[in-house]
């Protein structure tokens, strides 16, 4: 951190990424679309994939590399909404019914998958990949055959007419389709504050009756927080507002730009005068604001204003993808995300720690599995239809060619990576089979670039992993091999 | 003799030999069923033929150290190549040497297609090779995503690259070379048909040819195995740091490994074409390296040491298995594809008990 980069190591380091901005850009304007139309195609893309992509993370933390077996979190929600389907739970209610039903089967698959992943310690990522197409198979089995065949189920709408085999495409129009992108955020500020303040009062309660001190300064903060936050949107246009279930892309760049304003002030005044830290470097929280600012103007700019208010927002989508980063960020200040940095950073070190490894890693796969099978339910609702035997193929692939794409590696992976991926590796899908059309004539072959793009990428980076790992310690692990024989 | 038993398990492995008793099971089945026997035999030497020389292409790549090769698409390609250059150029119906014996063009066909898939793999499998020497310790993944991205680049190529016959692009000026090339005019079971043993009547159909190009195929390369080179490269993928401790260019014999399995491939895709009637374009060849791993590590190979038996006995099996299990699925239950959800099923899962079995064998902290 103290050293400072120069530009060539720099543009070295994010060589990937940059070619992906080039390549987005340019394909954005070869393919002759508006910027609006390509922003709108993005945001409903992000909305859709970026919580699966999120699910990448523990993993890599763990050290287990690029978790090819998040196609198993997919299945586990593909079962779970195909019996939430077939039981008609529509709207909000299948949403929660189906996560109710995925969750421990998730749990379950997880904690196998971390166990096998376990007999094969340096081999996970391959082994991830086999399992998905193993796991597939198994999947093809019992909706082809078991259900229908062994388990009746007698439902015209999903299986095909012999009464053996679900159907290839299930429609959510009825029951889940767009059921959380339209829970407007009210809803969810409303049942948020009723958990936080019986979460609150029960840990008091809980804490007196164990006869332990209650931070009292704390739990009254609480409530009254929750109620004042609680009182505001009783203010009508603060309701209404809260009360869409889309938000303009507009008051999400508004709203971001005074939320980074305030939280870079807040740092500052944080360091400066409660902690009064002298080293801090008050440049950085400055280009922040400055950036903010900035984008805040933009907004002024005709142009920019045109795209961003032809773009909706679903907001608790968007609020779920935003509470994962949080989550992902926070594990690490807790003992089990230090737990994994230390599995991942070396299982021999962290072993004498007295770190158990191997539960280490089953607890992060099955973080992983779980919530790669939220993110698959947030697609599906989003898609609205729900190809049987396709739609959890692709998942992980482009998940993690998004990631890479990002600029993560095997070995490390941040939120902000995770997101940038997901903007450039989806604009470039957007883009691609258009841009092909105007240059080449043919939509084929943008199609099949775009393909080559998500599959070279992560090529790349295993190469560039395995390059990396070979070049530095050549002699340890030659001497280990000599052994071994 | 619990203790024999059990040793015994774990030496053949839990999988291969529930493998072949499904296998030997689906025979009763099918003759309960009535099924006519003898085809399903000669339909299991056909793939058996077909699938030979490519699963024999692991042969050379675990041999050498680079572990299971997932990446053969990268020599398919290249067979692809030599394949439709001699459609494309009407090589298998030369008029001078069709006057002598149209079989014979059809051989002249088919070998110079696998000569032009052999000048073009040894080119790919030396780049690969210099790619793989690089990455030591992480060949599986590496081949494996390195083998997609070559699929997905020949997707591109196949619509670009200027084909004109009419046999091999899409109609009515549409883009690029079609999915499925018939082979009916040029090649098709030419190699399959030569020497076949076909009792008029019955429905048995030995490929004679087939069976032994491939066995002398086979032959070829246990000649190599043997040879100086042969047995250096073995050395040098069995314990790299005692060859190189005995003067053995560990890498030059890794990549002399890599591109001779390469090469292999191209020529197995070719001997695939030429049974199957068909050339198969774009997502085709896709997944043909997973099925090739499957198939030698049933014969009983590992991801340290493959043998021509393994691969005799590993095709015979699962390609057998594959066969037999189709009619007999459809008896028992006429819809869906159970024979392909049993393919994955069995493929990778026994790919996935080699890979825990070969615990620390490239685990390197």
């Amino acid at each position: 951190m103290t050293k400072k980069k120069t530009i060539g190591e720099w543009l070295f380091e994010n060589k990937v990424m940059l070619i992906f901005a080039f390549l987005s850009i340019g394909g954005t304007m070869a393919s002759g679309q508006s910027v609006a139309f390509v922003v709108n195609e993005l945001m409903t893309r992000i909305a859709r994939n970026a919580f699966t992509i999120l699910s990448l993370l523990i993993p890599v933390l763990a050290g287990m590399g690029l978790n090819f077996g998040i196609v198993i979190g997919a299945i586990a929600t593909q079962i779970a909404l195909f019996l939430t389907t077939h039981w008609r739970i529509a709207g909000i209610t299948g949403i929660l019914a189906t996560a109710a039903l995925a969750t421990p089967l998730a749990v379950f698959f997880g904690f196998l998958v971390g166990k096998l992943f376990n007999k094969m310690k340096g081999n996970e990522m391959i082994g991830g990949l086999v399992l998905g197409y193993f796991a597939d198979g198994l999947y093809q089995l019992l909706f082809l055959f078991i259900f229908g065949g062994v388990i009746a189920i007698n439902d015209p709408k999903l299986m095909i007419a012999t009464g053996i085999g679900v159907k290839n495409t299930i429609d959510l129009t009825e029951t889940t389709k767009y059921a959380l992108d339209t829970v407007p955020l009210l809803s969810v500020i409303e049942i948020a504050f009723y958990v936080v303040i019986a979460a609150t009062i029960l840990s008091a309660l809980f804490k007196l009756a164990q006869k332990q001190t209650v931070d009292w300064k704390r739990t009254g903060g609480i409530l009254i927080g929750a109620v004042v936050v609680y009182a505001l949107t009783f203010i009508p246009a603060v309701e209404r507002f809260l009360a869409q279930d889309r938000m303009l892309l507009l008051n999400a760049v508004e709203i971001a730009c005074a939320a980074t304003v305030l939280w870079q002030l807040w740092k500052i005044v944080y360091a400066k005068s409660i902690r009064k830290q002298a080293g801090f470097d008050v440049k950085r929280p400055l280009v922040y604001i400055a950036l903010a600012v900035l984008v805040y103007a933009s907004t002024y700019l005709q142009a920019v204003y045109d795209v961003l208010v032809y773009t909706r927002l679903p907001m608790t989508t968007y609020l779920c993808i935003l509470a994962l980063c949080c989550m992902n960020s926070a594990l690490l200040k807790t003992r089990l995300g230090q737990n994994m940095r230390a599995v991942g950073q070396s299982r021999a070190v962290a072993n004498a720690a007295g770190i158990n490894v191997d539960r280490t890693r089953i607890i992060a796969m099955i973080f992983s599995t779980v919530l790669a099978s939220w993110g698959q339910l947030i697609y599906l609702q989003n898609i609205g239809t729900f190809s049987t035997y396709g739609a959890h193929t692709q998942v992980g692939q482009y998940a993690i060619a998004s990631l890479l794409v990002g600029g993560a590696s095997v070995q490390k992976a941040t939120n902000k990576q995770a997101i940038l991926g997901v903007i450039l590796f989806h604009t470039l899908f957007i883009v691609a089979p258009l841009a092909g059309k105007e240059l080449l004539g043919n939509a084929m072959i943008g199609e099949y670039f775009r393909v080559f793009v998500s599959f070279g990428v992560i090529a790349l980076a295993l190469a560039m992993h395995a390059w990396k790992k070979v070049a530095k310690p050549a002699l340890a692990s030659g001497e280990k091999d000599a052994k071994k024989a | 003799m619990g203790e024999k038993l059990k040793s015994t398990v774990a030496k053949v492995g839990l999988p291969r030999i529930i493998i072949v008793a499904f296998f030997i099971s689906l025979w009763f089945a099918a003759a309960g069923l009535g099924l006519d026997l003898v085809q399903l035999f000669s339909d299991c030497l056909k793939r058996w033929g077909m699938f030979g020389v490519l699963v024999l292409a692991m042969v050379p790549a675990v041999q050498c150290g680079i572990g299971l090769n997932f990446g053969i698409t990268m020599g398919i390609v290249g067979g692809l190549l030599g394949g439709l250059v001699v459609v494309e150029f009407k090589l298998s119906a030369i008029p001078s040497i069709v006057a002598v014996s149209p079989l014979l063009a059809q051989w002249v066909g088919i070998l110079i297609a696998i000569a032009i898939g052999i000048v073009l793999a040894t080119g790919i499998g030396w780049l690969y090779g210099l790619l793989l020497n690089r990455v030591k310790g992480s060949e599986m993944t590496v081949t494996t995503y390195v083998g997609f991205s070559i699929i997905a680049f020949m997707n591109i190529m196949w619509t670009v690259l200027p084909f004109k016959s009419g046999v091999l692009i899409y109609p009515n000026a549409g883009e690029g070379l079609r999915n499925t090339i018939s082979l009916a005019d040029d090649y098709s079971g030419v190699v399959s048909n030569t020497l076949a043993i076909h009792p008029e009547g019955s429905s048995l159909n030995i490929p004679t040819g087939l069976i032994l190009f491939v066995l002398f195929v086979c032959l070829l390369v246990w000649l190599f195995m043997r040879s100086k080179t042969g047995i250096a490269m073995s050395a040098a993928g069995a314990n790299p740091q005692f060859a190189k401790a005995s003067g053995i260019n560990v890498n030059k014999m890794r990549l002399i490994g890599t591109t001779l399995s390469t090469v292999l491939a191209a020529v197995g895709i070719l001997l695939y074409a030429q049974g199957f009637g068909f050339i198969q374009l774009y997502n085709g060849p896709m997944m043909m390296g997973f099925n090739c791993v499957a198939a030698v590590l049933i014969g009983g190979a590992t991801p340290k040491r493959a043998r021509i038996s393994h691969v005799l006995v590993g095709t015979f099996l699962f390609q057998g298995l594959l066969v037999i299990a189709l009619p007999v699925a459809n008896q028992i239950i006429p819809e869906g594809n159970l024979s392909e959800v049993m393919r994955m099923i069995i493929a990778n899962g026994i790919i996935l008990y080699a890979l825990v079995q070969n615990k620390g064998g490239d685990s390197r902290d």
